[in-house]
This record gives structure tokens, sequence and C-alpha cells, in this order.
């Protein structure tokens, strides 16, 4: 049982590790909470998958101390994070705005969804239309049957 | 129409093929991102030079193009590139200038005192706040600038004798002419 429990425990204490150092942090709880929701927001350019608040890469701690100064210089957060997209372009968002560039990346996949329901509900709908039951014999078959069934085949 | 339908796959199939082959051609890094900075304006900089450099100062740069070429003594494919910058130092062509990115000064000092210095001049640029306002994600990565200080080109990774070839020495020779 204590085990089991642990192992629980365990479980649900996996989050996402978050690579800020604490040198990194301002001393300011707000503009620190403002930094992270950036961060957590923005791409790291060199593993490409993580969130620059995950990765510990070097590259990834420099545009932290990044936003931390724009944000400490008054920039809002839309500020802070369109000075990165200058830099690096769009690839930095982790979240791609919708735009004309970007279409088929979001309503593609609600697209193929659709076409796929659409094709299910059709080839559903013309299989409950085929006949349950068999059609009654004619009487040609039924006197068929019924010498197969008595031994005397016609 | 049901003839159509089942043509659908083969659609589907060769609308994927194409974009394979597009994104899968050679000389083509899928992991190569685009770039934002290209035409635009180079972000202002005004480095310490390297040992014996002058400072490395954008304004001071401005009217004639040249290359800016981003490195570090602990970058490897920068030491494959090397050779090809010093041939390029000698042709002559638009004058190269170095970047030291993250890197010790010490360090860039032996590197270029060890395989040869191709740089008119190295500015230091140790906490990389220079190459993120270029939007450098790793080095080497080359600038042409023109001389209103625009960037003209990037090149992302190690410079090759065939991009050097097809790319770089083209508009070198149409920015060396305006």
């Amino acid at each position: 049982m204590k085990t089991w429990l642990l192992a629980a425990l365990l479980l649900v204490s996996v989050v996402a590790a978050h690579a800020v150092e604490p040198a990194e942090r301002l001393a300011n709880p707000a503009l620190e909470a403002r930094a992270r929701a950036i961060s957590s927001q923005l791409r790291c350019l060199v593993c490409q998958n993580e969130s620059i608040d995950e990765s510990g890469a070097d590259l990834a701690h420099d545009i932290r101390m990044f936003v931390r100064e724009r944000l400490t210089a008054g920039d809002t957060n839309a500020q802070a994070t369109q000075a990165l997209v200058n830099r690096y372009g769009q690839f930095v968002l982790l979240n791609p705005p919708v735009e004309s560039a970007t279409y088929v990346l979001w309503y593609g996949p609600p697209l193929l969804l659709a076409i796929g329901l659409f094709g299910s509900l059709v080839w559903l709908k013309r299989r409950q239309t085929v006949p349950l039951e068999a059609a009654p014999l004619n009487p040609e078959e039924t006197s068929r049957l019924d010498g197969l069934m008595h031994g005397t085949d016609a | 129409m049901k003839r159509l339908l089942y043509l659908l796959p083969l659609l589907l199939f060769m609308v994927l093929a194409g974009y394979f082959v597009i994104s899968l051609r050679p000389n083509h890094d899928i992991h190569e991102l685009p770039s934002a900075m290209i035409e635009k304006p180079a972000p202002a900089f005004d480095l310490a030079g390297l040992g014996d450099s002058k400072p490395l100062d954008l304004d001071a740069l401005k009217g004639h193009p040249f290359i800016i070429n981003f490195f570090a003594s602990w970058c490897v494919p920068c030491r494959v590139e090397h050779p090809l910058l010093m041939r390029l130092a000698g042709q002559n062509h638009l004058p190269l200038y170095g970047i030291a990115y993250k890197d010790k000064p010490a360090d860039s000092t032996r590197l270029l005192a060890t395989f040869g210095d191709p740089y008119r001049s190295v500015g230091i640029d140790q906490d990389g706040r220079v190459g993120l306002n270029f939007g450098v994600y790793g080095v080497p990565e080359t600038y042409v600038i023109d001389s209103t200080g625009v960037i003209r080109r990037r090149f992302v990774g190690p410079l090759t004798a065939e991009t050097v070839e097809k790319d770089l020495l083209p508009l070198l020779k149409q920015l060396g002419q305006s």
C-alpha cells in the first residue's frame, strides 16, 4: 500500500522542469511572473521544441535575460515578445498567430476531421439502408430448400 | 463522381510527396530557420576590439559593404569554415569583420593565433547580446551588409565552397559594383 501511495505521489509530482536559474529571477514578483508567462510561450531556437522557460540552452538563458531586461525597462508583454519576433521571426512563438500563412496549420486539422466525420456519416447512413432481414424465398427456392431438407435433391 | 472519390487517396499522396520533395531536397537544412532580419537595418553595435583591434562600431563600418562573421573558439563548425574565410580574406572581396560570440577573449585570440586571422578586425560579444540582436541562434553565422547598413544576406552555419561560389560571390560582386 505504502509503495503504491509513494508511486502515485511521484507520478503527480512530475511537472515540467524549469530551467530558470535563481540568479536570473527578478526581485519584483509581479515582473518575474510576467517574465515567466512570456518565457513559457517562446521557443528555444536551439532545441526548437522546448520553451525558453524549460530549456537549459545558453541561448535560452540569454533570451530569458533579454525578456527580463525589457520588462524592467517598462515594456509591455506584447512589446517584449515583439522585440524577439523582430529578431528571430515568428518561429520564436510557440503559439503561432492566425494569419494567411498559418491558415493551413490552424484550420487544416479541423477541416480534415470534418471531412472524415462527414465521410463516416455518409457511410453509416448508406449501410443502414441495406435491409437487415433477407427477402422471403420465392416458390422455386422454397421447393428446392424442401428438397434439400428431405434428402431428395432436385 | 464515385471514380473521383477513388482518386482522392492518390491526390493526397501526391500532395504529401510534393511536400517531401520540396522539404527534403539536397542542401536544404530543415532546421534552418527563416530569417527575420533580411533587408532590415543591421542592429547597432559598438564592440570592444579583440587584442589590438580597434573597436568594432557599426556606424564606422557603414559607407562600404562588408561581411560580418560570428564565430567562437568553442565552435567546431567554425573550424570547418575557417580555411574558407582565410581564402576569402586573401582574395580581398569585401572587408570581413569578425564578432567573437560568447567567447573568452583569450580563447578567441589563441584561436586566431593558431589558425590564422582572416578578419580585418574583431569585436568581442562576450554576453552574446549583439548576436541576439542579429537573431543569431548558433555560430557560425555570416551576414552580408550593404553600404547603408542593411542586412542583405545571412548564412546560417559554416560557409561551404558551394555557397560561397553560387551565393556569396555573386552578391559581393553586385554590392561591390553598386
